[in-house]
C-alpha cells in the first residue's frame, strides 16, 4: 500500500496525513527495551547527548564571563522547571518565579552574612526554608481557581520588591551585600549543571510514578479526583513546594554567584524567562524548557545592551508563539522521533 | 440481604434544602436508608436528584439541613473527607481520566487514605502495588482480566465499560454507600441487563446503593425502596410497587399511561 | 478630617483604576494583566498629543481615550480571541503584552521628572478647613460621574443589558443571541477606556512613571479580589475600604505602607471570604 508514487496526483481532500509511531518507538516499550543494542541506544542516545553536552559546555566555553552566562542559565531552568511542571502537569500557572528566587536569594544571603552559614548549607537551607515560605504565601490561593494562583504569583514579586524599597528593609535598594561566594570556580560552574540534571531526571521520575497521575488528575479532572478522597489542596501544595524550592535553590546560588542579594532578584526576567521557555521550548516535556533557556538567556545576555527592550523581545515572541498555538520546539522534535507521517488516501 | 444487616440507618437525610440564586432546587428533603439496601430516587428532569448527591457528598454547600452518616453528622464537610469516610459516588456526566488507560484509572483513589488504611485487595497489602490492585479491582467489575481492556486508553472505551469503571473508582474506596448518578443512562438494554448482576453483587457484599435513574423498569427490578423527588421536594417514598400506583407520581411524569408502560413483571 | 477627605479621594483613585479590570473580567472571565500598561500608555499618548502634535489638552483627552477604546477591541479581536477558552495562555497572553507594553516605554526613555500631564484646573479650595487641589475635587467627581454611568449603562442601554446578561451567565445569554465575542470587544474597550480615563485624572497629580503601571495593576488587583472579581459594586466598595485604610496607615503608621496594605489585603481576603464582597460562589470552583 506505498501511496508515495501516486502523492502527486492527488489534491489534499483525497488524501490525509498518518502518523504512526516508528517501528524502533514500537519495539522499545516496556521490557523490550533492553532486547538489543538497537533499542537500548534508541532509547539513551538523547539522554547521553543531553548529560554529555551539558557537562562539557562549561569546559567548552573559554571566556569567564560566558561560562557565568552557563550557570545563569542554569539557574533559569531550574525555574523552567518549575514552571512547566506546574503548568503542565499540575495545572497551576505561575507568573512570578522571580518570587522563588528573590526568596531564596534573600534567605541565603541573609543566612550566610548574618548567621554565618557558609555555601554548603545555605544553598540546602534557602531551599527548603525558601520552598516552605513560598507555599505558605501561596497556601490562600490553592483552594480556588486558576486565576487566583496566576494574580497572587504576578504581584508578589512585584508587591515585595516595592515594600522592601519603601520600607528600606532587608537592606533596601542597596541589598545585602558582603555574601561569601563559592570555594571554587570549578564547583560555581559543575554544581548548578548537576543539580538541573538531577532535578530534570528527577522530575521526569516523579511525574511518572504514581503521584504524577495524581498531579494530572487534580489538572484535568480535580472534581473526581476529589470525588476519590484526595485533597486537592495538599497535592498542590506539594507541587508548589517542589517548584518553589526549585527556584528558591537557583535564588541561593544566585547569591553565592554575585556576592550580593538585593531587590534586582525579583526582577521581571525572571518571571517571564522561564514562561517564555517553556512555550519556545515545548511544554509538558521538561527538556523543553532547559533548551528554551539555553536559546533565550544567551540571547538575552546579546541584547543586554538594549535595556529593557529584552523584556520586550521576549514578551513578543511569547506572545506570538501562543497566539499560532505553536508546539514548541522539543515536542516537535519529539514527534519527529518517535512517529513518522505519511500521505494515506483517504 | 447480605451480611451485618442492621436496623438503624446507615445514611440519613434531614430537611435538605437549597436554593441557587432564584431557583430551589431542593426543598426540606428528608429520608434514610438502611446498611446494604438499594435505594432508589426518581423524579422528572429538574426535580433536584443531582443536587441532593451533590449535598450528601458535600460537593455543593446546603443552605440547610443535616446529613447523618453512621450516627454523625456529617453536614457541609468537603468531598474528599466524606469519600474517604466511605460515601463514594459517580458522576451523571462521566469523568473518567481520559488519556490515561482504564487501570491507571483506578490509582489515584488507591491513593487516598481510606484506600491506603483498608489496604489492599486479595494481598495486595498496604504498599503493594497499585497497579495489580487495580487490575483485580476491574476484573471484579467485570473487565476481562486476560484481555487488553484494562490497558486500553478511556478515551476509547465504550459507554458501558465507562460505567464500570466509574463505579470501579468507588470500589477502590472500599466504600459502605455508592451514590449512582444516572449510571443505566445511555446503556443498551443489553448492557444494562448485564450491569444489573453487578449491582446485585454490591449489594450482597454489604454495600448501600443509592440509585438516581430515570430508567424506571430497570430500576425497579433491583431497588427496595424509592423514594420520588419534584420541583425539589419528596413526593413520596416506598416499595417500587407502591411508587408505581401512586396517583401524585403519575401526574408528576406528566401522563399516567406512560408509567404503566414501566410496569414491572415480578 | 483631612482624613475623611483624602480618603475619600483616594478611594474614587483606586475606584476608577480597578473599575476596568473589573468589567472586563466580569464580562468575559478574563484577567486583563495589560491593565497597568494601558493605564501609562494613555497617559504618555496624551502628553505626546500635547507636546509633540501640539494638540488641545481637550482635544488631546478625548482623542486619547477614543484611541484607547480601539486599541482595546483591538487586543481583543487579534489576540486574545485566539486564545479563548484556554485559561492558561489567556492568562499568559494578557501578562505578556503588558510586559510588552510597559518595558517597552521604559526602553524608550520615558522615565523621571521631565514628563507631567498639567492639571485641568489650576488652584485649590478649601473645605472645612481643609486645602484641597481642584484636580481632586475633579478626581471626586469623575469618579461619581463614572459610577453612575456604569449604573445607568447597565441597566437602561440594550448594549449595557446585554453586558449584564453576559456577565451572570455566559450560556444563558449566548442563547438568547447575544454575540460573546462581540461582548468581549466591547468589554474590552469600555474597560480600556475606564483605564485610560483614570490615568487622564490621576496623572496631573504626579508624574508620569512606567512604575505606575506595575502599581495601578497590583492596587486594582487588590481591589477587585477584595469587593469580588467580576462586581463592579463589590469593586467601588473595596475601593472605599482600601482606600481608607491606606490613608490611615499611611497617618498613623508609615507612610510607604500603601503597597502593604494592598498585598495584605488580597491575602486577608482570600483566606476569609475568597469570593470577595460580591463575588458569587462560582468563581471558586465549577459547578458539579
Amino acid at each position: 500500500m506505498n501511496d508515495r508514487g501516486s502523492d502527486m496526483e492527488l489534491t489534499t481532500q483525497e488524501r490525509r496525513k498518518e502518523r504512526l509511531d516508528r517501528g524502533i518507538k514500537v519495539r522499545t516499550e516496556g521490557i523490550y527495551a533492553i532486547s538489543s543494542l538497537e533499542e537500548i541506544g534508541y532509547l539513551i542516545l538523547p539522554r547521553l547527548l543531553l548529560i554529555m553536552g551539558l557537562l562539557l559546555l562549561p569546559a567548552l566555553v573559554s571566556s569567564l564571563y560566558w561560562k557565568r552566562v552557563i550557570s545563569i542559565t542554569c539557574i533559569y531552568a531550574l525555574l523552567a522547571l518549575g514552571f512547566d511542571f506546574l503548568a503542565h502537569f499540575v495545572g497551576l500557572v505561575s507568573l512570578g518565579g522571580a518570587f522563588f528566587i528573590g526568596v531564596g536569594g534573600y534567605i541565603a544571603a541573609i543566612l550566610n552574612k548574618y548567621l554565618g552559614v557558609s555555601p554548603a548549607f545555605t544553598i540546602p537551607l534557602a531551599s527548603l526554608l525558601g520552598a516552605t515560605i513560598c507555599t505558605l504565601l501561596l497556601l490562600p490561593a490553592l483552594p480556588l481557581r486558576g486565576v487566583y494562583f496566576a494574580i497572587v504569583t504576578l504581584m508578589y514579586p512585584l508587591a515585595i520588591s516595592r515594600i522592601i524599597e519603601a520600607l528600606n528593609i532587608l537592606g533596601g535598594t542597596d541589598g545585602i551585600l558582603g555574601v561569601s561566594g563559592f570555594p571554587s570556580r570549578w564547583i560555581e560552574q559543575y554544581l548548578i549543571v548537576l543539580i538541573v540534571l538531577v532535578a530534570l531526571f528527577g522530575l521526569r521520575r516523579l511525574v511518572n510514578e504514581d503521584i504524577g497521575l495524581v498531579f494530572r488528575g487534580v489538572k484535568d479532572n480535580d472534581q473526581a479526583v476529589r470525588a476519590s478522597g484526595l485533597n486537592i489542596t495538599l497535592y498542590k501544595s506539594i507541587a508548589v513546594f517542589i517548584a518553589s524550592g526549585l527556584g528558591s535553590l537557583g535564588g541561593a546560588y544566585l547569591s553565592h554567584i554575585y556576592m550580593w542579594s538585593g531587590i534586582s532578584q525579583f526582577a521581571l526576567d525572571f518571571s517571564i524567562i522561564p514562561i517564555a521557555a517553556t512555550v519556545i521550548g515545548g511544554g509538558g516535556t521538561l527538556v523543553g524548557p532547559l533548551l528554551g533557556c539555553f536559546i533565550l538567556v544567551p540571547i538575552s545576555e546579546f541584547l543586554r545592551a538594549f535595556g529593557t527592550l529584552r523584556i520586550v523581545f521576549y514578551s513578543l515572541i511569547l506572545m506570538a508563539f501562543i497566539m499560532y498555538r505553536s508546539e514548541g520546539i522539543m515536542v516537535y522534535v519529539q514527534r519527529k522521533y518517535h512517529q513518522f507521517e505519511r500521505w494515506v488516501k483517504v | 440481604m447480605g451480611k451485618g444487616v442492621k436496623v438503624e440507618p446507615i445514611l440519613q437525610v434531614l430537611n435538605a434544602s437549597k436554593s441557587f440564586g432564584g431557583v430551589q432546587a431542593l426543598v426540606n428533603v428528608s429520608f434514610s436508608v438502611r446498611q446494604a439496601e438499594i435505594f432508589g430516587i426518581i423524579g422528572p428532569n429538574g426535580s433536584g436528584k443531582t443536587t441532593l448527591i451533590n449535598c450528601i457528598t458535600g460537593f455543593v454547600k446546603m443552605d440547610s439541613g443535616k446529613i447523618i452518616y453512621r450516627g454523625k453528622d456529617i453536614t457541609n464537610r468537603p468531598p474528599n473527607q466524606i469519600a474517604n469516610l466511605g460515601i463514594t459516588r459517580t458522576f451523571q456526566i462521566m469523568r473518567p481520566y481520559y488519556s490515561l488507560p482504564a487501570y491507571k484509572n483506578l490509582i489515584i483513589p488507591l491513593f487516598s487514605p481510606r484506600a491506603r488504611k483498608k489496604g489492599g485487595w486479595r494481598g495486595g497489602g498496604k504498599l503493594g502495588d497499585r497497579s495489580t490492585v487495580s487490575i483485580d479491582i476491574l476484573e471484579e467489575i467485570g473487565f476481562e482480566r486476560d484481555s487488553f481492556v484494562p490497558y486500553k486508553l478511556a478515551s476509547s472505551l465504550p459507554t458501558g465499560y465507562l460505567k464500570r469503571l466509574e463505579l470501579a473508582r468507588c470500589l477502590a474506596l472500599k466504600p459502605d454507600i455508592i451514590l449512582c448518578d444516572e449510571v443505566f443512562s445511555g446503556l443498551s438494554m443489553s448492557e444494562i441487563a448485564s450491569m444489573v448482576p453487578l449491582i446485585e453483587k454490591l449489594q450482597m457484599d454489604g454495600i448501600t446503593l443509592i440509585m438516581i435513574e430515570h430508567r424506571l423498569r430497570e430500576l425497579f427490578r433491583v431497588a427496595n425502596r424509592v423514594m420520588v423527588l419534584n420541583f425539589g421536594a419528596k413526593l413520596t417514598e416506598g416499595t417500587p410497587e407502591e411508587v408505581m400506583e401512586d396517583e401524585k407520581v403519575k401526574e408528576a411524569y406528566l401522563g399516567s399511561e406512560k408509567l404503566l408502560d414501566y410496569t414491572f413483571e415480578a | 478630617m483631612d482624613i475623611l477627605i483624602y480618603g475619600i479621594v483616594n478611594s474614587f483613585s483606586l475606584a476608577l483604576m480597578a473599575i476596568g479590570f473589573t468589567l472586563v473580567y466580569g464580562i468575559s472571565r478574563l484577567p486583563n494583566f495589560a491593565h497597568g500598561a494601558l493605564y501609562v500608555i494613555t497617559g504618555f499618548g496624551v502628553w505626546w498629543f500635547i507636546h509633540q502634535l501640539h494638540l488641545n489638552y481637550f482635544l488631546a483627552i478625548l482623542l486619547a481615550l477614543i484611541l484607547m477604546g480601539l486599541i482595546g477591541a483591538g487586543i481583543y479581536r487579534f489576540v486574545l480571541i485566539r486564545v479563548r477558552g484556554m485559561a492558561t495562555s489567556e492568562i499568559i497572553a494578557t501578562y505578556a503584552m503588558g510586559l510588552a507594553i510597559l518595558e517597552f516605554l521604559r526602553w524608550r526613555g520615558f522615565k523621571g521628572m521631565t514628563y507631567t500631564l498639567p492639571v485641568f484646573i489650576e488652584g485649590s479650595i478649601n473645605i472645612v478647613g481643609v486645602p484641597v487641589d481642584l484636580q481632586r475635587i475633579i478626581v471626586i467627581l469623575i469618579g461619581i460621574v463614572v459610577v453612575s454611568f456604569m449604573w445607568l449603562f447597565t441597566h437602561f442601554n440594550k448594549t449595557g443589558l446585554a453586558l449584564r446578561g453576559m456577565a451572570q451567565d455566559e450560556h444563558a445569554a449566548m442563547m438568547l443571541g447575544i454575540d460573546s465575542d462581540w461582548m468581549a470587544i466591547i468589554a474590552m474597550a469600555i474597560g480600556s477606556i475606564l483605564a485610560g480615563l483614570s490615568a487622564i485624572v490621576l496623572l496631573p497629580l504626579g508624574n508620569i512613571v512606567v512604575e505606575a503601571g506595575y502599581n495601578v495593576l497590583i492596587l486594582s488587583i487588590a481591589v477587585c479580589i477584595v469587593g469580588g472579581l467580576g462586581s463592579w459594586v463589590g469593586a467601588i466598595l473595596a475601593a472605599f475600604m482600601i482606600g481608607f485604610v491606606q490613608i490611615l496607615t499611611v497617618r498613623y503608621i508609615q507612610s510607604h505602607f500603601h503597597m502593604v496594605v494592598a498585598l495584605l489585603a488580597i491575602i486577608l481576603t482570600l483566606i476569609l471570604r475568597p469570593s470577595g464582597l460580591f463575588g458569587r460562589q462560582k468563581e471558586l470552583e465549577e459547578r458539579v
